[in-house]
């Protein structure tokens, strides 16, 4: 019957937007289980595989791991890393090309970490920084090598 | 005991002691409008931040908690924002509909203040047709809205602004026969004789399921009248950008703001008033005891903690309902709300002639 079908539908609509009620209101009363990230008071710690921006490992001798080799710059898609090297001499008298200037432009990287794949020598790694906004583009340009670090010994 | 009632009696004396009859009426309309504007700036900063509190809780959030003491000074912020925004005129724009639209929604939103009873003998103007009053002034504003989305002179305003209209026209009907049945059950128009008539009990008790269920469809027809998510379809944010007030920027998209949330407060004002009793203390018939204790608590708290109960109630809604199509609208409205306000009417008047109320 037309009416009955009418009241039922009123009667079944008012109930789930009750039960849609009853719920938003116990959020409302409950609202210690917050479920947002208070983000610049707590920071989240990303996980292990989370690739951020390539950075050059360094021990607290200040020395790396990069031989030069350019293995990462030539496995790079899209030209983010540029590597410029020198000659050093060796105390034998032999001249070794070396790293002088490891140049990473984070703005062209796109995280697809075959530059670390590339790696002969693990000099380099993904870091888990997100925090990469800065007022100027010419700040996301970045050597890895640290200022008068030098290549780790036993490491060709 | 000092009251808001002894307060304007007084301003008012002392008014009239030293000055004629004509300059007393302008300097206490300066008095009340400046009352009124003070009153719209407090609840638009007040209203928002509850907004958006509410909104966090409910969705289990935060909300705004950096500006100012636990966020409270969010809006003064916001407000200085828009403040000191540029008010763009679109160029193509009717610019003196325009510039028109948002001053025609805001007075519209100060004229319905007029009427209502904020406590005992504290009242702009006591007319005795105070609800008639209100819901014709009230339908005002949708010419400022059709006005705001015509003028701008862009597509989103214009659908906006169309949907509004339907949506307001039709709504305004739900609401004047829930309104109506209160209006059956005291048997007067005027505001004071509504509340006065509950001073026994709110009619929200005394009217039995007839009054419960005019009640329930006045608070849906309310948030669709003041354009309040689930019906929300003027504005739209994600279909329409932002309906009707696309186009305004600065102080004019404010002001549009501040209407919306001063037309909450006057319609929650306004079922306050006939559903709750507006300033009566909560009383049960003729427990004597009992109503002296509430008459301690006076009446202007009464009537914002109803406001603000029911403004809750409105924003609880807005945070848990999704948005309804255009159809679905109307039919919410024309195949559900009337023919049972309409039926609900029937129903009071039965009760009343036959007396089978709490009197």
């Amino acid at each position: 019957m037309f009416i009955v079908d009418y009241i039922k539908t009123v009667y079944s609509t008012c109930k789930s937007l009750l039960s849609g009620m009853r719920l938003t209101g116990y959020y409302f009363f409950h609202h210690k289980e917050i479920i947002t990230e208070q983000y610049p008071d707590v920071k989240a710690v990303m996980a292990e595989r989370f690739r951020g921006e390539v950075v050059m490992t360094h021990d607290e001798k200040n020395e790396h791991r990069c031989t030069g080799c350019t293995a990462c710059e030539l496995a790079c898609p899209n030209a983010t890393i540029k590597i410029v090297t020198k000659q050093e001499l060796q105390p034998d008298g032999k001249k070794k090309k070396a790293l002088e200037t490891f140049v990473y432009h984070l703005e062209l990287c796109t995280m697809c970490n075959l530059c670390i794949v590339a790696c002969p020598t693990d000099a380099i790694k993904m870091a888990q920084t997100f925090e990469h906004s800065v007022y100027d583009r010419s700040q996301l340009t970045k050597k890895l090598n640290a200022p008068g670090s030098k290549l780790m010994e036993g490491v060709e | 005991m000092i009251s808001l009632e002894h307060i304007s009696q007084s301003i008012h004396e002392a008014l009239s002691a030293s000055l004629n009859p004509t300059l007393v009426l302008l300097i206490e309309m300066a008095i009340a409008g400046i009352l009124v504007i003070s009153l719209f700036a407090v609840l638009g900063l007040v209203l928002v931040f509850m907004e958006r509190k509410v909104s966090a809780y409910m969705q289990i959030r935060l909300g705004p908690n950096r500006v100012g003491y636990k966020g409270f000074a969010q809006t003064a912020a916001d407000t200085l924002k828009l403040l000191i925004k540029e008010g763009l005129t679109p160029d193509g724009a009717d610019k003196f509909l325009f510039n028109l639209a948002p001053l025609l929604v805001i007075v519209v939103a100060m004229l319905i203040m007029a009427p209502i009873a904020f406590t005992k003998g504290f009242q702009l103007w006591d007319i005795n047709i105070g609800v008639l009053y209100v819901s014709a002034v009230s339908s005002v504003g949708v010419i400022g809205i059709l006005m705001a989305g015509w003028a701008s002179n862009n597509k989103y305003s214009l659908l906006g602004a169309m949907r509004s209209g339907a949506q307001i026209v039709s709504y305004e009907l739900s609401a004047g026969l829930s309104v109506l049945t209160i209006v059956i059950l005291v048997g007067s128009l005027s505001i004071n004789d509504i509340i006065a008539s509950q001073q026994n009990g709110w009619w929200i008790f005394k009217g039995h399921i007839p009054v419960l269920i005019s009640f329930v469809i006045f608070v849906i027809a309310v948030t669709a009248e003041t354009n309040r998510a689930p019906f929300d379809l003027a504005e739209a944010e994600s279909e329409l950008t932002a309906g009707f007030h696309t186009e305004y920027s600065g102080m004019r998209f404010a002001l549009f703001f501040l209407a919306e949330y001063v037309n909450i407060f006057i319609v929650c004002a306004i079922g306050a008033t006939l559903f709750f009793g507006g300033w009566m203390p909560f009383h049960i018939g003729s427990w004597e005891e009992f109503n002296h204790v509430m008459d301690f608590i006076p009446g202007i708290v009464w009537f914002f903690g109803k406001i603000f109960s029911l403004i809750f109630l409105i924003m609880w809604f807005r945070w848990t309902f999704p948005r309804l199509r255009v159809d679905q609208l109307l039919n919410l409205e024309w195949k559900y709300l009337l023919p049972i306000a309409m039926f609900n009417l029937l129903l009071t008047t039965v009760m009343a002639i036959t007396g089978f109320y709490i009197k």
